[in-house]
């Protein structure tokens, strides 16, 4: 009887950087990434990796409206009521989507013009809903916002390789916010202007975005056979 | 008393607090970006328009190189009357000034519908509005002392609205330079229309035909040209089709402004 109280009162007083906590954050990156694995999200990854400035905006931006969606469901689930939690999630989502949309608008404007709808369109992204609904409806603020940074992360690392590899060979440039398009290759280089390269122009469609995170898959599987499905 | 979380009075109060709440800290946000957001759109429109007549600008020096480059801001009814000038520096809260006309908006609200039935008929489209209090305005700008006059233009691609600007010489008919841009049309083929291998073609003494109801032409890829007409983009028909499109239909309304003014001219 009393290794079991003990066992309790420990519980409760979990450091914020256990082993079960540590774990919150890595295991989204890899074998449980909600890109890779869960295949959720995979709409924005597709839509706005054709240069790295938008993608590196854009995964920040879903970082903090996940940090912060999480944070504040993880603070209220002791409030909400049962009955409407979906649509007050839905509530507290899009109000902190429409604050970065607005806050981008400006102070990035270049960008947020680029990244158009997908802004908006946070709110739909099944990870944000889907984290909130498993993890922050039931843990406390701590573990919640080690979750919410580890499913940011992992969301943002694939965005962030996809578009490196799109925009290097679409492009031949690489861009960050503030930094605006840096060319890597002389323009004599180009066919047009009467050199040997010429840019791989399917990278800037999407379905190149669909085989990009296609191979991701294909590497992080054949690596990992426990994540390949039986049936 | 515990509180019943699933009463309904509970669920209630609590998505009423929850809707005041929010409501204020959006309302709080907008308000308090909505300087800078406004400022933002500023900047890129007198970016747009500055290159439309080949000066290159960035958000931060647009406002002193519009200043000093745009003479006066003119805006023209749908019968192609001057009813506003503004000479001074730019007002954004003043709605009068023709800075603000938000062609956009126009276009989406009343033009477009009545474009697309009076496809090419500038004569009946301007008669089907003409009830509406629509007004277009115009850029009379100065470089290397002479005149240029910008027309912004709207219009449709495949995906989504097109737009850009116009510039014209002294004569209202050589053109200048253009500037393009679009909402979402396909990378590589429609969204060409920005880029400066497409709009370079106009600049090379083609002209806009003020006496003809067709002012000018995009026409399909590989056909041959007039001084009245560019090549379109292959692959990008409906988008190229658009941007001449939008050009016939607004230099049309503006066409009698200019053949007015062209007289006054003459007869000095």
């Amino acid at each position: 009887m009393s290794t079991q109280t003990a066992e309790v009162v420990e519980k409760t007083r979990e450091p914020l950087f256990s082993k079960k906590n540590r774990k919150l954050i890595t295991d989204p990156l890899g074998d449980s990434n909600p890109i890779t694995v869960q295949v959720l999200g995979i709409c924005s990854a597709l839509a706005i990796t054709v240069q790295l400035q938008q993608a590196v905006i854009m995964s920040a931006s879903v970082l903090f409206v996940l940090m912060g969606g999480n944070v504040v469901v993880s603070l209220l689930r002791n409030m909400i009521p049962d009955r409407i939690r979906i649509i007050v999630q839905l509530v507290i989502v899009a109000s902190l989507v429409i604050i970065v949309d607005q806050i981008l608008k400006a102070y990035q404007p270049d960008i947020s013009e680029k990244l158009s709808v997908f802004v908006g369109l946070i709110i739909t992204n099944c990870i944000l809903m889907g984290r909130i609904e498993a993890f922050a409806l039931g843990n406390k603020p701590g573990p919640t916002v080690m979750d919410a940074i580890g499913n940011g992360l992992g969301y943002a690392w694939i965005l962030l390789a996809v578009a490196v590899v799109r925009e290097l060979l679409g492009s031949g440039a690489i861009s960050l916010p503030g930094m605006g398009q840096v060319k890597l290759l002389p323009a004599s280089w180009f066919t047009l202007e009467g050199g040997f390269y010429e840019n791989n122009n399917l990278m800037i469609l999407p379905p190149m975005a669909l085989v990009l995170v296609g191979m991701i898959i294909w590497i992080q599987r054949s690596r990992n056979k426990a994540l390949i499905e039986e049936n | 008393m515990a509180l019943d979380k699933n009463s309904t009075s509970y669920t209630l109060t609590f998505s009423v607090v929850m809707v005041v709440v929010v409501g204020a800290a959006l309302a709080f946000t907008a308000l308090a970006l909505k300087d800078r957001q406004d400022a933002n759109a500023a900047d890129k429109k007198m970016m747009d328009i500055l290159s439309a007549i080949g000066v290159d600008a960035t958000r931060e020096n647009a406002g002193e190189l519009f200043g000093q480059y745009v003479k006066s801001r003119i805006a023209l009814d749908i019968q192609g009357q001057a009813v506003a000038e503004e000479n001074g520096a730019l007002d954004l809260r003043n709605a009068a000034d023709p800075f603000n006309i938000d062609v956009m908006k126009d276009y989406r609200a009343s033009i477009k519908t009545v474009a697309k039935e009076k496809a090419g008929d500038v004569a009946g489209l301007k008669q089907s509005l003409a009830s509406e209090d629509l007004r277009f305005p115009l850029y009379i700008c100065e470089k290397d002392g002479a005149q240029i006059a910008v027309v912004p233009v709207v219009g449709s691609g495949l995906w989504g609205p097109i737009w850009g600007y116009v510039a014209l010489a002294s004569d209202f008919q050589t053109i200048y330079g253009t500037q393009f841009d679009h909402k979402s049309e396909t990378p590589g083929l429609g969204a060409e229309i920005k880029e400066s291998f497409f709009t370079d073609k106009f600049k090379v003494g083609k002209k806009i035909n003020l006496a003809s109801p067709t002012l000018f032409e995009v026409v399909k890829g590989g056909a041959p040209t007039t001084e009245y007409s560019v090549d379109g983009i292959t692959g990008g028909t409906i988008t190229s089709k658009g941007v001449g499109e939008m050009m016939n239909r607004t230099l049309g309304i503006y066409a009698t402004y200019f053949q007015s003014q062209l007289s006054t001219q003459a007869s000095r």
